[in-house]
């Protein structure tokens, strides 16, 4: 019963296998490719290992306090040059293989020509709030 | 209406559906159907025998629904050819639930949800909220496991070590955040309803190992959440009153000379209990019950733990030594070097493997403190 996020990455990551931009699929790839998500989401649904699933937008900024006063100040739009997060789903799972075989599955949703995108994920465990007892 | 009685009668009496051969989920169901009725006709008219009014009301549901669902008649017919069972001793049946909420072809997380619905009777929000997981996921947990111990026959004893690692696992969740269920109680509850029906000493060793961990829960943890060492820990807020019934139970098991790794846990709980100071703790003692659980378990954790134990009884150098004998890659290993390189004068040393330890540290408490540890130590050494 461990929590682990799984992110996404626009870029960022090591680049995917099957490494083709999303917007050179076919309409219907593109529409395989989300229901393998969909499908995914709900399987992990059904075994009871599921807790959270967005998408986000690319449009990111970074923001820093600018003193007393001041209006925070951004470095604008510039999200091509950053690493990006494209979207996470948390999951609640029992061990940190079976968080690495999940991973591995939704790394093999379609892409073009309908074959698996193999794109690298990110999986990062939790911090739990209360150390567990030991002497 | 009182709904402590309800709740802590739920377990039995779906127990003895269970044991007179309903599946899990029905048995359940019809439990339910049974609470609904108690909650509207009790306040007017109390039954004197509680529990055996909500047997016959469950039973009757069951069958209802079984005879309701002509595709089964003939199972319902097999159910009801069995001879309907004299009054029972409702210990056997609750410790049947046990058993059958920890089965081994059950995960870890889903024993653990089963065991806090059918045996504590927790709603499924509370153990969702409790685990922090949506309340549709513990859902699916809970009727999965149902489904997978469905056709399981409670004709024998189950395993007590699995029982016992279900109900510790339990018990070290809970330090949520979240009010609305306090797991810690709630395994301890559960540890004494399995105490007061079996008989086995690793029973009352972790019960005894609950409740004296337990002893501590308020001078483990500063006023920001901030982990608060043993050593360190203001002892005047320690529970005596769990401490001392936490050592009595132990007393008891040791004496049956059946010793198992909770008993020998409490016994070093109890060691640390025991001193007003801690360096009054009797360190060779503790070190003589981790040899114990080291021959017991053969866990690298346990070496690990009495690594620390041999450094306070026999000086730091000697901790340092048996260290070295162990894997640097346990959890732990870093912390446990940062500090015994402190003890011996070291101090940059420690600085940089509390730093370290800081990095690898998998929760935010534990990170905290590390951090604080080598903050000090650098603050010292300027």
């Amino acid at each position: 019963m461990a929590k682990y996020l799984l992110l996404k990455h626009y870029r960022g990551a090591p680049a995917s296998v099957n490494d083709v931009p999303m917007d050179q699929w076919t309409p219907e790839e593109v529409s395989d490719h989300m229901r393998y998500m969909n499908d995914f989401a709900d399987r992990l649904k059904e075994t009871g290992e599921f807790v959270d699933s967005q998408a986000l937008a690319p449009g990111g900024s970074f923001v820093r306090y600018d003193g007393e006063g001041r209006p925070p100040v951004t470095d604008g739009p510039f999200a091509e040059t950053k690493d990006l997060i494209a979207g996470w789903m948390i999951i609640d799972v029992d061990s940190q293989e079976r968080a690495v075989e999940l991973a591995g599955e939704l790394s093999a949703a379609p892409g073009a020509g309908g074959k698996p995108i193999h794109e690298w994920l990110e999986v990062r465990p939790f911090m739990g709030a209360k150390p567990t007892i030991t002497e | 209406m009182n709904e402590t009685l309800l709740r802590s009668l739920t377990p039995s009496v779906l127990a003895v559906l269970v044991r007179r051969g309903a599946d899990f989920a029905a048995a359940e169901d019809a439990v339910q159907d049974a609470l609904v009725e108690a909650v509207r006709v009790w306040p007017a008219d109390p039954p004197r025998d509680p529990k055996g009014w909500l047997v016959t009301v469950a039973w009757r549901r069951f069958l209802d629904a079984r005879r309701a669902d002509t595709a089964r008649r003939r199972r319902e017919d097999l159910i009801e050819e069995e001879p309907a069972p004299g009054p029972a001793p409702a210990v056997d049946d609750t410790l049947q639930l046990y058993f059958l909420c920890a089965h081994p072809s059950l995960t870890p997380s889903s024993a653990v949800a089963l065991t806090l619905r059918a045996v504590g009777g927790l709603t499924t929000r509370q153990i969702a909220r409790a685990y922090l997981v949506p309340e549709a996921t513990m859902a699916q947990r809970i009727s999965r496991a149902k489904r997978t111990v469905s056709g399981v026959r409670l004709d024998r004893h189950g395993d007590v070590a699995t029982v016992l690692r279900v109900l510790y696992l339990v018990f070290n969740e809970g330090y949520s955040t979240d009010a609305d269920v306090d797991l810690t109680a709630e395994a301890i509850r559960l540890t004494r309803q399995l105490a007061a029906v079996i008989d086995h000493p690793e029973v009352v060793g972790l019960l005894a190992l609950m409740l004296l961990h337990h002893a501590r829960r308020a001078a483990r943890t500063g006023p920001d959440s901030a982990l608060v060492p043993l050593a360190e820990q203001d002892r005047g807020r320690w529970d005596t009153e769990l401490i001392t019934e936490g050592i009595g139970i132990l007393q008891t098991a040791l004496a049956r000379d059946r010793l198992g790794e909770f008993q020998a846990q409490a016994a070093i709980a109890a060691l640390h209990a025991d001193a007003q100071r801690a360096e009054e703790t009797d360190w060779v003692q503790i070190v003589e019950w981790y040899d114990e659980l080291v021959r017991l378990t053969g866990s690298p954790v346990v070496r690990l733990n009495r690594a620390v134990a041999v450094g306070e009884a026999d000086g730091a150098r000697a901790g340092l030594a048996e260290l070295a004998e162990l894997d640097d890659t346990l959890p732990r290993h870093t912390a446990v070097a940062a500090y015994l390189h402190e003890r011996d004068g070291d101090l940059g040393t420690a600085a940089r493997l509390y730093a370290d330890a800081a990095g690898k540290a998998a929760n935010l408490a534990e990170r905290d403190h590390l951090t604080r540890q080598a903050a000090r130590l650098n603050a010292r050494r300027q």
